[in-house]
């Protein structure tokens, strides 16, 4: 369980993909979110459908695999779709389900949208599922430098999310030990009333938050002993460097966009 | 007369203001390139002396000097750049993601360039045996190895002091015997210092002086042999000496002389042996 948790949904392969800069992913990710409002046709939604199939194939894992990890969200996508059916009142009536008409307009609608949030889902997953949460914390540290101009502190959140991403097994971990603890102890966490039960969680959490601070006190100390003293005059080990692939996947990409919007009506 | 490395003068501490005074006017020195061990009973300040040292705390009374350089607020980093400390809790000193970033982060602290780095990372991992677990995360390690990996990002950041705060309690016996070979066969192809702090006067033996505290004052300064004769005394401040010791110690009072105090089993033989013969 910890383990899953922290390398995320990241499923290792040496795909395409995979191996493209965190940045590009994410740039790329990013504007296909915006592009994807433009879509406004059956046919500029297959391009983007067929576009976003290709680059899940192009990852090497199991399409299964990926769908499976949208479940979560399926319930949302249909959702969607329910909402729109109700609320969008435009064209012909098709049928009435317990008297609530129902709309052409919504049905196309409801498809539209649901359609469109289903691939921003899937695409997204894709990120996550083909880079480490620290890589992409180096990605957004590298994206967001120029902030540093305005004085946001850049280094200093992707620090920050580097160091939960190494601390939340341990805490982990440590949850189960004090919950282990404290069930030898008779505290029962798992049947009983739910007011019990929350109850319960109390002889969890404050140990759990006493040694949490304990570890921040320290680890602080540990850092300073070893020379930290913020981002200024660092170099870093982990690199990022932009490769002729991404440069390729950039070209690529430019075009699908083009043809998305020749697909327009 | 050989150079300074680190000296106490007169230094005392306290936690908080109308807290009890945990170090009371201690002063000891340390020269470069002798290795010195700290022992002392639970509480009885070792830890304090540590940090003092590469300033996270500040002495209230006294003065701590480093290399020649008082350690104050503004010299701290230059201090911390030439100290290098491995904590008593190798969990919560583990700062990177994995094996291979953890030891990275003193030398990026250090703005060391990136080839140097690999290098560097490369020789102290395999210093310590964990070359093999480069990418490991910390929850995927045993105590023992977090310890070594903070003691690999230690050795790779070259410093000029080592201080090694319980650094090796974790690891089982050969373990420990194989890394502080290691931390020793640096120290001397360097030439740097190396404090060792500990409670276990086993590991005192490789060590050119051992200070012993007790209740937060320095109680004895001597070579680790003079520690081993003292053992009634050792024994009143909760400090028990290694068997071998004991045994010499038994040995003398029932007038089978031992020419000088064994620090090993080895030693030990030889006396008994030279004994024998010569009976
Ligand atoms: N952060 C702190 N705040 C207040 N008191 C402290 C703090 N850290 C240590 N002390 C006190 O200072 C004294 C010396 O502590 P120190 O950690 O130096 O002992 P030590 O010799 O390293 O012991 P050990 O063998 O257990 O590691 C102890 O009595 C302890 O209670
Ligand atoms: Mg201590």
């Amino acid at each position: 369980m910890s383990n899953s948790l922290i390398i995320g949904q990241y499923v290792p392969s040496d795909s395409f993909i995979h191996r493209l800069d965190p940045r590009t992913k994410i740039t790329m990710i990013f504007l296909f979110v915006i592009f994807v409002f433009f879509a406004n046709s059956a046919a500029s939604y297959a391009w983007l459908t067929a576009f976003a199939v290709g680059i899940a194939l192009a990852t090497k894992i199991k399409i299964p695999f990926i769908l499976r990890g949208l479940t979560p969200v399926w319930f949302l996508i249909i959702f969607t779709f329910i909402l729109h059916l109700i609320v969008t009142k435009d064209g012909d009536i098709l049928f009435q389900i317990f008297s609530f008409p129902v709309y052409s307009g919504g049905v196309i609608q409801g498809i539209a949208i649901s359609f469109r949030f289903f691939l921003l889902i899937l695409v997204t997953s894709l990120l996550t599922l083909t880079t480490t949460p620290i890589e992409i914390t180096d990605a957004i540290e590298s994206l967001l430098d120029p902030l540093k101009k305005i004085r946001f502190p850049v280094h200093e959140l992707a620090l920050m999310m580097s160091i939960s991403l190494r601390f939340i097994p341990t805490l982990m971990q440590e949850t189960e030990k004090i919950s282990k603890a404290q069930a030898s102890r008779g505290v029962d966490f798992k049947t009983g009333p739910v007011k019990d039960r929350i109850q319960a969680i109390v002889p969890l959490l404050v140990p759990l938050f006493v040694s949490a601070f304990k570890r921040a006190e320290d680890l602080a100390m540990a850092m300073e002993a070893r020379g930290y003293q913020g981002g200024e005059g660092r170099t870093k080990l982990r690199e990022l460097k932009i490769e002729k692939r991404d440069i390729f996947s950039f070209i690529i990409f430019g075009l699908v966009i083009i043809v998305l919007f020749l697909l327009r009506v | 007369m050989k150079k300074e490395c680190i000296e106490f003068r007169n230094v005392s501490f306290r936690y908080s203001e109308e807290g009890p005074w945990v170090l009371k006017n201690v002063s000891f020195r340390i020269p470069a390139d002798e290795g010195v061990a700290i022992i002392g009973h639970n509480g009885s300040g070792k830890s304090t002396i540590a940090k003092l040292i590469n300033g996270l705390l500040f002495a209230d009374e006294g003065e701590v000097v480093v290399l020649g350089t008082p350690v104050t607020e503004e010299t701290i980093w230059e201090v911390r750049k030439k100290v290098g400390m491995v904590f008593q809790n190798p969990d919560n000193q583990f700062v990177g993601t994995t094996v291979r970033d953890d030891v990275a982060f003193g030398l990026e602290n250090r703005g060391v360039d990136r080839s140097q780095m690999i290098t560097a990372i490369d020789n102290s991992l395999r210093a310590v045996g964990m070359i093999d677990y480069m990418l490991h995360e910390p929850h995927r390690l045993s105590g023992g190895q977090k310890q070594r990996v903070a003691i690999a990002s230690v050795l790779a950041i070259s410093p000029q002091i080592i201080i090694l705060d319980e650094a090796t309690a974790m690891l089982d016996p050969k373990g420990r015997k194989e890394i502080m070979h290691t931390v020793n066969e640096v120290k001397d192809q360097q030439g740097l210092s190396l404090l060792t702090i500990t409670h276990d006067l086993n590991e005192i033996t490789q060590a050119d002086r051992v200070i012993v505290m007790s209740k937060g004052e320095v109680w004895l300064e001597a070579t680790p042999r003079e520690v081993f004769a003292r053992e009634k005394e050792l024994q009143e401040i909760g400090l028990d000496i290694p068997f071998v010791a004991k045994l010499a110690n038994e040995l003398g009072k029932v007038d089978v002389p031992i020419s000088q105090q064994p620090l090993n089993h080895e030693e030990l033989l030889e006396e008994l042996w030279t004994y024998h013969s010569n009976k």
